[in-house]
């Protein structure tokens, strides 16, 4: 295959369906033939936290994260969490990000502001693609999708083929769910095709 | 070859299974958490949550005299509260095989501090494995435990977080059934009198001369030629940023960390113009090299940071010089975590911090409620540490003269850490005529690492049918006199009895009870949220200090509650003094009914 190292951060609010997104990444990344090394973290950082994931793809994957300026792409759950992994994006990489706020305590609480115009901020310093995940989940039938409409997003920047996503999420989750969440995924996809760049 | 993708700790679990392990238990701690949690998926195994980790190694300790293959598991602090035992089985050995994992945390994700636990095993003379990737984790474990038998001696392997909840490619393997010896007493080797002691530390010190043959030639130390000019030396996540980082250069790749194979080492330092070692955390291998007088230039700690985690970025920087160019960002909010929307300690921390009660703390989710705005919490220092912290303010106050009810004191703690270390102190406090008063946060269950059922575990919560211990009971046979359960979610109820019993001359315990609001049958169900209407809502700011995650403030400082997040169970409700906020369907399911309905009960009982 002859692929240099894929780095892809997903970062966004404990609770907010991270981690099964990254292991679905992986999964498709291994069944696509790659080296795949991911890394989480359990623990505190999950009740209501900002939580990152790492996942790594290619002929051979030494570490499973990546310092300042290692990730090619960054999928934002939440619109400050992008703003907060910004640092760990390549310059040159593209960061994807939910247009979807969810308050941290110290906004909640009245102690500080929440940044106004983090996705006009971003635009301003790089490819970015903004979507309404939540809109587009209740279109494809369940909010709990919005997850697999970003994974779909991502799926594009990725070399990963279409048909071993679907594969993936037909056997990851409930089987209910899955005709929810490949339209989900098809809804996140399209809009990557459709992002000016 | 099957292969699958797994974590460091899954890995782990499976290299136990394919080992042919027979019993294994750990009390949950984070990063450690995983290992027994998988290997309880084996039906061939006993797996189970022991109450502390001293004990979990005593179990375990006891199932290898009678020739069980065993395992036990737990994050790098929970060897500290093992300590005594693990020392101990240094000298007696293994029968069957032993494995002791430390899971340790180097940036402190869910921890109090960073200790690296590779000390132990020079401290205890423990031989030590340390897994560079999850398939390695997997390997480590099945070997350490014939090796353990072979060598007679319990066999450490030590993780990070970043292996242990790394997924990686992991190549799967069969497993490998092994009978249980069965007991047989053997005084000399496991009575550790000081007459057979003094035989049994010759015994270990022989061994280790033993094994310091074995990690010359053992596979997982070696040395993987590059460019000469540059030799690192790694062991762990470390080797994996190094690679990263030199691909070209000379590598000695270590998995058994103790004993070191000095003479392999001499032989690599024979290779290379200049060796940089690059280790999270303490200088472990470095203060070794640079005992041996390499002839070589030695770089290390005095570049390769020493608090936090490593990536490699952090180590091309520090050895190399080079600075990443990245995007630099403004100031911008934190996000804490926070006690969950209807978590049930969320009440009993605000009444604390109305009270301005001074409290001890301990470790669990609800170590949360130090952070503002409930900022009810003053120490936290370890598992157990609250009631015997309270305790001693008691007697520094009384010593110089005050009286300690003025103080306001209270140790809080959770119902699993209470189990874990908190009786004996509470015995003390009882004893030595203490007064503090002592509030059990009873949810029924080890929430903050997710969910393990611990002594005093409602069976109707997990379904696993187990004796159940009776806190209640405890406490009393204790000998505490004034011993009180209460609804968590009873504010005005909580303010007068905390109130009442910080201000009396005998010690008290207060049970304050409600499951965890994440349990499985909890979080299956449906709930309506609440409404804050904006016209009633005096920005008062009271419901803001419940620092309840679903609560926020408008621009215009007016309270809305996020209907994705809200549970419906109405602590905000009942603080709001103007009756600005309400259930969308008093009618329909709500966190604070949910919670009544699962425990079958919430009593209130006073004397």
């Amino acid at each position: 295959m002859g692929k240099e190292t894929r780095s892809v951060i997903i970062a966004g609010v404990g609770g907010q369906g991270i981690l099964l997104a990254s292991n679905l990444l992986s999964e498709a990344a291994m069944e696509a033939g790659y080296d795949v090394k991911k890394s989480e973290i359990h623990g505190m950082s999950q009740r209501g936290g900002d939580v990152i994931s790492t996942v790594r793809f290619g002929d051979k994957v030494y570490s499973p994260i990546v310092g300042l300026a290692g990730a090619d792409v960054i999928l934002a759950f939440e619109k400050l969490e992008a703003l907060r992994n910004l640092p760990y994006l390549k310059k040159e990489g593209t960061i994807i990000v939910n247009d979807y706020r969810i308050d941290p305590l110290p906004v909640a609480s009245g102690y500080m502001e929440y940044p106004e115009n983090t996705i006009e901020y971003l635009k301003e310093r790089v490819k970015t693609i903004v979507l309404d995940a939540k809109e587009l989940a209740l279109k494809a039938g369940n909010i709990r999708t919005m997850n697999v409409v970003l994974l779909g997003v991502l799926s594009k920047s990725l070399d990963i083929p279409e048909d071993i996503w679907l594969k993936v999420i037909e056997r990851r989750v409930p089987p209910k769910a899955i005709e929810a969440n490949k339209i989900a995924f098809r809804l996140g996809r399209e809009v990557a095709e459709n992002a000016e760049l | 070859m099957k292969k699958a993708i797994l974590s460091g700790n899954e890995a782990i679990a499976r290299g136990f299974w394919e080992g042919g392990g027979h019993f294994a238990n750990a009390y949950p701690g984070t990063p450690s958490t995983e290992i027994v949690e998988n290997i309880m998926k084996y039906p061939e195994i006993r797996a189970e949550w022991a109450v502390n980790e001293k004990t979990s190694l005593e179990i375990a300790l006891g199932a290898s005299f009678a020739g069980a293959r065993s395992l036990v598991a737990m994050k790098h602090v929970g060897l500290n509260v093992a300590a005594d035992p693990f020392f101990s089985a240094s000298y007696i050995g293994a029968t069957g095989g032993l494995v002791i994992v430390t899971a340790d945390d180097p940036g402190m994700h869910s921890s109090q501090n960073e200790q690296d636990n590779r000390w132990y095993a020079l401290h205890a003379k423990m031989p030590m494995f340390e897994p560079t990737d999850s398939h390695e984790a997997k390997e480590l474990t099945k070997q350490a435990l014939t090796l353990s038998e072979q060598f007679d001696t319990p066999w450490l392997i030590r993780s990070t977080t970043r292996i242990s909840h790394s997924l990686t490619i992991v190549e799967l393997g069969d497993r490998e059934e092994v009978e249980i010896k069965g007991y047989e007493p053997d005084f000399q080797k496991r009575n550790l009198l000081p007459m057979n002691a003094r035989k049994r530390h010759q015994a270990v010190e022989e061994r280790t001369i033993k094994l310091r043959e074995f990690a010359e030639t053992f596979w997982g130390n070696r040395i993987e030629e590059g460019d000469p000019s540059i030799g690192i030396v790694a062991t762990g996540i470390s080797y994996q940023y190094g690679r990263e980082v030199f691909p070209e250069a000379t590598f000695l790749k270590l998995l058994m960390t103790w004993p070191l194979p000095e003479k392999l080492i001499r032989e690599f330092a024979g290779k290379v113009k200049k060796i940089y070692i690059i280790e999270e955390g303490d200088p472990y291998l470095e203060l070794h090299l640079k005992a041996m007088n390499l002839g070589v230039e030695i770089v290390g700690k005095e570049k390769i940071p020493m608090t936090g985690e490593l990536n490699p970025t952090i180590v091309k920087e520090a050895l190399l010089g080079e600075k990443p160019s990245y995007f630099e960002i403004p100031k911008i909010p934190h996000r804490p975590p926070a006690l969950c929307p209807g978590c049930p300690h969320t009440g009993v921390f605000y009444t604390l911090n109305r009270l301005k009660a001074n409290v001890t703390g301990d470790i669990g989710c609800y170590t949360l409620g130090a952070l503002p705005p409930l900022s009810a919490m003053d120490t936290c220092v370890e598992m157990g540490g609250s009631i015997g912290n309270a305790f001693g303010i008691e007697i520094a106050e009384a010593m110089r003269g005050i009286d300690p009810r003025k103080k306001k004191l209270v140790a809080v703690i959770g119902d699993s850490t209470f189990y874990h270390s908190g009786v004996t102190p509470l015995m003390d406090l009882f004893h030595n005529n203490g007064i503090t008063t002592v509030i059990i946060l009873d949810n029924s269950i080890t929430a903050m690492t997710g969910h393990q059922e611990n002594p005093g575990t409602d069976i109707g919560i997990t379904g696993i049918p187990k004796r159940r211990v009776d806190l209640e009971k405890l406490v009393r046979g204790v000998g505490i006199e004034y011993v009180y359960t209460i609804d968590s979610f009873d504010l005005k109820g909580l303010k007068e009895l905390i109130n009442r019993e910080i201000h009396r001359q005998e010690p008290s315990v207060i049970i304050a009870k409600r499951p965890c609001v994440l349990l499985p049958p909890m979080k299956k169900r449906k709930y309506t949220y609440a409404i804050a209407n904006p016209e009633k809502c005096t920005s008062c700011t009271l419901c803001w200090k419940l620092g309840c995650p679903a609560i926020s403030v408008t621009k215009d400082k007016k309270t809305w509650i996020n209907p994705d997040l809200c549970v419906g169970c109405g602590l905000c409700i009942d603080v709001c003094p103007v009756d600005a906020i309400q259930l969308k369907d008093p009618n329909a399911d709500n966190a604070r009914k949910a919670g009544e309905e699962v425990l079958g009960w919430v009593k209130k009982q006073d004397q």
